[in-house]
Parts: C-alpha cells; structure tokens; sequence
C-alpha cells in the first residue's frame, strides 16, 4: 500500500473536539458533510483545500479528547492518505487502523517533514520518502496489517466471519 | 517478578496482545450510529445482549428532531435486541448510572464507547474507552483485541487541605505530568490520601486520567468501595484481592505528590493540562459557571456548592448553571434542600445528563463569554462555540465564583 501526497502540518496536543466539533456528533452522518467540518476549529481552509492522498503530520497526542470516531473518518472522508506523529492519543489510534487509515509514529519524520513538501508512505516496506530524507519505521503487527489492507475493523470482520474464523453465535 | 493490576486482570504481561472479552460494554446517545456499524457486519443478533448497558445522556431531553431521531432508532434497537440494561434520557450521565446500577464491581472488565470509560476504575474494575466501530464488532462477536499497557503508580501522600478537593488533585497531577503521560498506560492511584477519599471523590481521579492520555486508571477496592455498592445497589462484592498488584510488580514510572501542599486549582482554556494555582488567575470574569457532569455532578459536589451559596445571590451577569449528574443524585439533592438553596440563589437546574459538557445543549456560550466548568475538558469548541474560553475547577471554587462573577478562591467568601 503506496501513500502519496502533500502535506499539512500541525502541533502538539491537536485534540478532538477541533478536528470534528462534538456539536456534529449526533447530526451530521453524511460523508461529505463530515469531510466539509473536518479540522474545522483548527484550520478552517482545511476542509475546503485537502487533496485525496494527502498526509497530515503531527506533534505530540494527536487526537487526544473524545472516542468519537468522527475525529478520524471526517478526515478520511476528506481525502487524508495517512497521519504520521509524534505520538498518538490511543483511541485515535485504534479508530484510525479501525477504519484503514494508516497512522504512523515517528518523531523525526514529524520535525523534519514540512508543510507543503510531497512525500510518500511505502506500508510494506516501512518507509516514508520526503524531500528532507527518507525515514523508517517498523511494519504494522500482523493483525493491524491486515485490518488495514482490508480496508478496516468491520470489512476485516466480514472476512473472517465468511470465513467461519469468528464465532457470532 | 510480580504484577501489576492490568496484567492481573488481563492474565497476560504488559505488551501482549489478547483478545479481551469485556464483562460489561458501555454506549450512550452514540448507539445508533454502532447500530449501523454493527448492521454492515452481517450479524443479525447480538452475541451477548446481556452484557450491554446503554444509556441516553449526552443530549437529553433531545434538543432537535434529528437528536430525538436518534434516541427513537435506539429504542428500537433496544427493543429488537432485549437490552435489560438500558437507561432512557432522564436517569442521568452514563457513568454515574451504571455505577449506581451496580453493573461495576471490583474485578469487572468493561469497554466503554466513551472516552471517561476510565471512570469505573474507581470501583476496582478494569475499564478502557473505545472508537465505534469496535464497539460494533464487541456486540457481533463479543470479543477485541487489547495490548496490556505498561502501568503507572501515581502516590498520594498527605491530607488535602481547606478548600481542596480531589479534582484540584486530578487537575495538579496532570499539569505536572502532561496530557501525554498516561498515553497507553494504566495508571494505578495508591497511598492514604487515596484510599481517604470518598467514592465520588475517587470517581473525579479515575474519570480524569482520561486526560493524561490513559487506558485505565485504578484505585485498589476497599471498604469504602463496598460500603458504597452496598448502599447504592444493594449488593455485596468480592473485593477480588487477588487482583491487587503486587508488591514487585514492574512499573514504567512511580511519581509522589504530597497533597497537603496543593492548592486550589484553575486548568486554564484550551488544555486540561494548562493548570495554575487559582490565585494566578483570580478575578477572570465569568458570565457563565457550569457545575455538573460525569467529573463532578454528584451529590458531594451539589452539597459543596450549596453549602457555599448558601443565602447568597449569583452575580448579576453570570448565569450559574447545575446538572446532577444522575436522577438519584437530583432527588438527593431535592430532599437535602441543596436544590432548594441553589435556586433561591439564582441558579438554573438542568436535567440529569451531560448538558452543555460538549456542546449539544443547556448552556452553550455566546461567542467571548467565558465559561467555568467542573466537567473533565475544556478545548477549544469544546461547548460549542470556539471562541468562547472554558475554565476548569471543582465545585466550590465554582460556586464561589458564580457568587462573585469572576474566579475567586472560596476562602474569600464571607
């Protein structure tokens, strides 16, 4: 799996009520409705400017707050490829491989890696090529993995209950 | 080498990988949007309904027809899938309600669709928030995965002092330490100033550690912890010691607070971790103060702010605003004539749930209004206006403050 795009960069401490406002939680269900709110309290040329494919990088606890699950499909919604950061809160962590968005730990990709540059995410081989370097980090666990590559927790779950590997009875 | 809480309760070390199979499941207002979740998934029945407690709280009575919308699909599902265990609008916060309900025991292992999951810790169990789409997969198979987190022993030594309350500790401690500190962990409270504190004191700890980034959080069950299952539920639990962490357990950090030099404290807009001694930000004007939520809505704190309002008036141009957090608490609080004091005092009571907490109703802020809260978050939006700046504090510091229409330390309270 191959990520490529441009990159929006933003600080430490980024939590969820700024990337998808909890007033919307109930409400807004439509999925182009959710990618048009997204980031909106933080930056509001996101939603409106953001290129399918395009890589958010991070400080530290990004998407701290909330477990709404919004706060990672209101930018997968609007396009975002993958999130790489310092560190991550971790129930953003766990919604975003839930829902096939790769997120990334990796400081010193975060510092080097500057707003506006062009980067790409090789999955497979652990890379991530910008135009400051090249950096490395660890594949996925194999689990996470294939959640990822099947495009989510739910559609992975199908698979395996077709499958006859899950029990729901 | 011994072990720690999370690896006693998860019968695995910190670092593994195991399929958890929650006792208890938590979802809120949130359920019909895990309904369509769970929908896509294929699986007409849930596995295990028996194990869902659901309760209506983040926006009740509904504010709009899509909210009320959204409670009707609930009912539905309820219906369709025999939940004993739900909770309609009105009962009151979710975490408050399935802890009076005695759903939490000592030794429970609970997933929570809900960030304050780690609420329930506070009664020994072993408690972690969770995005939807897991909650749906948990109803389908009745299983997830869980890495068991390295642990943190946060010590509490020393008694807290006048005016001081156990959210001026949660708000300290997370100012010292970071929003990130607790990231993946579970965070373990140990020592006497804990295990002095009442239940609805240890409910505000646990219930706050969410913000310092934690899994779970825990306060090791005791007698207080029984008598108040006793009293509120009715039952009788095993304090299970067998799941108390031993004494050579491994642990990634061990931080000590002395809590008799603690003073009250202010999380300043935007982070929880922003906090300060109040006096640094005394005088803030305020034109609106929110006590309630799941951090401190119970009857301890309506009793706390009452005994300070007591014959006095709200400040002309601050709205006081008071949510208890369950309908239990509000009918205590009725009978204890605290309602009775807040009202003649010029506050508005609102019903039993989340109220304006994150935003959806009952006290929303005009643009520049500021707001003091004694819920658990105060980011930017948070109650839904951006530029309208929210304070953290404890009930009394609320209540002396909606007194005087600016941030004031009890003590100067006449």
């Amino acid at each position: 799996m191959k990520i490529t795009g441009q990159v929006w960069k933003y600080g430490d401490g980024v939590n969820t009520d700024v990337i998808f406002p909890g007033k919307y939680t109930y409400t807004l269900t439509d999925p182009a409705e959710m990618a048009a709110h997204a980031l909106e309290d933080l930056d509001p040329g996101f939603a409106a400017n953001v290129q399918p494919g395009d890589i958010i990088i991070a400080g530290k606890n990004w998407g701290n707050g909330s477990s709404r699950e919004q706060a990672v499909t209101s930018l997968k919604y609007a396009g975002v490829g993958a999130v790489i950061a310092v560190s991550f809160a971790r129930i953003w962590f766990r919604n975003a491989i839930n829902n096939g968005l790769p997120a990334i730990v990796h400081p010193e990709a975060a510092a080097a890696i500057q707003p506006g540059d062009t980067v790409s995410i090789d999955l497979e081989t652990g890379q991530i090529i910008a135009p400051t370097g090249t950096f490395y980090f660890p594949p996925f666990p194999a689990s996470l993995q294939n959640i990822l590559t099947d495009g989510g927790l739910i559609p992975h779950l199908r698979k395996r209950i077709e499958q006859g590997e899950i029990n729901h009875a | 080498m011994g072990y720690t809480f999370a690896e006693k309760i998860l019968a695995s070390r910190a670092g593994e990988i195991v399929e958890a199979w929650p006792d208890v499941t938590l979802s809120h207002d949130n359920s019909a949007a895990i309904r369509q979740i769970f929908l896509r998934i294929g699986v007409p029945r849930v596995r295990f309904p028996e194990r869902l407690a659901i309760a209506l709280d983040h926006a009740v009575p509904p504010p709009t027809t899509r909210h009320a919308q959204n409670h009707a699909e609930i009912r539905r599902f309820v219906a369709e899938q025999g939940i004993r265990h739900f909770y309609d609008a009105g009962r009151g916060v979710c975490h408050q309600v399935l802890s009076e309900e005695g759903l939490i025991r000592p030794g429970t292992l609970l997933l929570g669709a809900d960030s304050h999951s780690t609420h329930y810790g506070a009664l020994g169990a072993f408690s972690a928030g969770i995005g939807r789409s897991e909650m749906a997969a948990i109803w389908a198979t009745g299983h997830l995965w869980l890495r068991v987190p390295e642990s943190i022993k946060i010590e509490v030594h020393g008694s807290l002092g006048p005016w001081v309350t156990s959210k001026d500790l949660a708000l300290y401690i997370i100012s010292v330490l970071g929003a990130d500190a607790g990231l993946y962990s579970s965070v373990e409270l140990h020592g006497e100033t804990i295990q002095s504190l009442s239940m609805a004191s240890r409910f505000v700890l646990t219930n706050m550690m969410a913000e310092m980034g934690a899994k779970n959080a825990w306060v090791a069950p005791d007698t207080t912890t029984a008598a108040w299952l006793r009293e509120q539920a009715g039952i009788e639990v095993n304090p299970h010691p067998e799941l108390l962490p031993d004494a050579s357990a491994s642990y990634k950090a061990v931080y000590h607070f002395d809590a008799s030099t603690i003073e009250p404290q202010i999380a300043t807009p935007g982070r929880v971790d922003n906090g300060l001694p109040l006096r640094q930000v005394a005088g803030v004007k305020l034109q609106q103060v929110f006590i309630g939520t799941c951090t401190n809505g119970r009857l301890e704190d309506i009793a706390a702010a009452a005994a300070v309002i007591r014959g006095k008036k709200v400040a002309p141009g601050t709205r006081l605003i008071v949510i208890p957090a369950s309908s239990r608490v509000l009918q205590a609080a009725l009978q204890a004539g605290y309602i009775e004091t807040l009202v003649a005092a010029g506050a508005m009571i609102g019903v039993p749930g989340c109220g304006p907490c994150m935003g959806n109703h009952m006290g929303i802020p005009a643009p520049k209004e500021v707001t003091l809260s004694t819920a658990n978050r105060n980011f930017r939006g948070r109650m839904g206006t951006p530029n309208a700046p929210i304070y953290l504090a404890s009930p009394t510091v609320a209540a002396a403050s909606a007194i005087k229409g600016y941030i004031v330390h009890p003590a100067e309270i006449e």
